[in-house]
């Protein structure tokens, strides 16, 4: 578990700028909700934060300043699960799952997690060797979260998760964050569309509007602030 | 000359092109570039183990030292030349490398001059058999040697280490490597630096059958391309059987067909390659991306 801090955080693509002074804090071992209407940089946010895409002001975490290059990003324990989920199709699912592994040096303790993964998850087991790109949305979401866990990360960045799955598949995967986060000890910051889902098993969320954070809060408060609703999360 | 001498033969000359395509596929399958350079550089390296023996290095310390020395060389050509150019318009890349095609071979004829040099072999001279049935020269079987270890050291590395995973793991998706935490530049300088060095290896093997000169590599290039091709790109195995299969074919073409000749044999690779891009695309041995949408 980690703390994550944006502080007057400006990023975009070439002269395109896409956030403006976006400050968030993401508590120790919190569920943090990003939410806002399509292009409001919800996506950009985590791709800075992954050094993804650059970015001014300053990302901390621990308090300390992160590194720009997206690897060593990454070898801090920032998981960064992208739109997409980013599985190897090409390579099969356990390969997926130990290239997620690579950097550490606790190989036992590896292989443990993989094995707890495997329980948790048991299509990816049964699916071992096939490749990844025969797998259903559903199931490569289930990699692309297994195989950021297999890094033990402190933070969890998951952008969509829900992007083309089904209604119940998506609950399912939601309603297991809590339990991820308390197992694997994560702090987790989610962006995500549905926001009624998101809120109902986040502590906190920020929302984004045009690169610009305009509000923050627990996830009660905003999901309870009707203006919110209106405005920012359609109904 | 019997069939049996003809065919290990080709095997032998094949074993050379596979040596070179199997550089090209390196190249191609970590950075998605065709590196037309890839001969030239073996060229250099060659000149490179002519100069170390010349000074009095014994034969194969010499192709060592020529082999270390290209994967540095090939790491750096990657990083402060090819690196800008990855992920960018494929043209662009293929222009890069033919300019460094010509620059290194302007460059050979500039410190070793064009006059034709004498490379040592690294086999001894003889072979095995005699009699009716001919000789099979220690050259051709240890030609045909080297590229086997070079297949199963490079298949143990890519199939049974971590470093082979993170390679295939950031020739597939750099973006997702790099999130995973993968330091995807050293690896591709790696990638590009590991081809220099079986393209070196190529370049010695092929020397002593020819002599030394700036142009030694570009037939070598040609077939290497023809065999890459028919391999699909993208497949170790379907590449060294495809340049196996066109160092036969070009050798018993040359041998028994009487209109194709010495001369022309060069063409037969060609008009295989032809063929293969009409009938099938994706290669021989290649695989179709399974995609979904």
């Amino acid at each position: 578990m980690s703390t994550l801090e944006l502080r007057g955080v400006h990023a975009g693509y070439g002269k395109a700028q896409v956030l403006h002074d976006v400050s968030l804090h993401v508590g120790d071992g919190s569920i943090t909700t990003l939410l806002g209407a399509n292009g409001a940089g919800k996506t950009t946010t985590l791709r800075a934060i992954s050094g993804l895409v650059r970015s001014t002001g300053e990302i901390l975490i621990d308090g300390r300043p992160i590194p720009s290059a997206p690897d060593a990003v990454a070898r801090l324990g920032v998981a960064h699960v992208p739109q997409g989920r980013g599985t190897i199709g090409q390579l099969s699912v356990d390969d997926n799952l130990k290239a997620g592994a690579l950097l550490r040096r606790d190989r036992v303790q590896a292989r443990a997690d993989l094995r707890r993964l495997r329980e948790l998850f048991p299509v990816l087991g049964e699916r071992a060797q096939s490749q990844a790109a025969g797998l259903s949305g559903g199931e490569q979401q289930m990699l692309a979260i297994a195989r950021a866990l297999m890094g033990r990360p402190s933070i969890l960045l998951l952008d969509e998760p829900s992007l083309g799955l089904a209604p119940l598949i998506t609950k399912e995967l939601f309603v297991l964050l809590p339990r991820l986060r308390d197992e694997w000890g994560l702090t987790v910051l989610v962006v995500e569309q549905n926001a009624d889902l998101a809120l109902s098993v986040g502590d906190h969320a920020v929302v984004l509007e045009s690169g610009r954070v305009v509000l923050t809060g627990t996830a009660r408060e905003i999901s309870g602030h009707d203006e919110v609703r209106r405005a920012y999360l359609g109904n | 000359m019997n069939l049996l001498q003809q065919v290990l033969d080709g095997l032998s000359s094949g074993s050379v092109y596979a040596t070179l395509a199997l550089a090209l596929v390196l190249v191609h399958r970590s950075t998605g570039i065709v590196n037309f350079a890839q001969g030239q550089m073996a060229v250099i390296s060659t000149y490179v183990a002519w100069t170390l023996y010349d000074a009095g290095v014994p034969v194969w310390g010499a192709i060592g030292a020529a082999i270390v020395l290209s994967l540095v060389v090939g790491a750096l050509v990657e990083r402060f030349l090819i690196r800008r150019f990855e992920g960018g318009e494929p043209l662009a890349a293929i222009v890069v490398t033919v300019g460094l095609l010509i620059s290194v071979n302007g460059l050979v004829s500039l410190i070793w001059g064009t006059v034709l040099k004498q490379f040592p072999s690294a086999f001894p001279p003889g072979g095995v058999g005699s009699g009716s049935g001919g000789t099979i020269g220690y050259g051709t079987l240890g030609t045909i040697g080297a590229l086997l270890v070079v297949v199963l050291a490079l298949n143990w590395l890519f199939r049974h280490t971590r470093l082979g995973l993170a390679f295939r793991a950031v020739a597939a998706n750099p973006e997702s490597s790099a999130l995973l935490g993968l330091p995807v530049g050293r690896l591709l300088m790696l990638g590009w630096g590991l081809a220099a060095a079986v393209g070196a290896l190529a370049g010695c093997l092929v020397a002593p059958k020819l002599y030394l000169a700036p142009e030694m590599m570009d037939s070598v290039l040609t077939y290497a391309l023809a065999a890459a091709v028919l391999g699909g790109l993208n497949s170790a195995l379907g590449t060294v059987l495809a340049a196996w299969f066109i160092g036969v074919v070009e050798n018993l073409a040359g041998t028994y067909v009487s209109f194709v000749g010495g001369d022309m044999k060069i063409a037969v690779p060609l008009v295989l390659m032809v063929l293969i891009l009409l009938l099938k695309p994706e290669g021989v041995f290649g695989h179709k991306e399974v995609r979904r949408v």
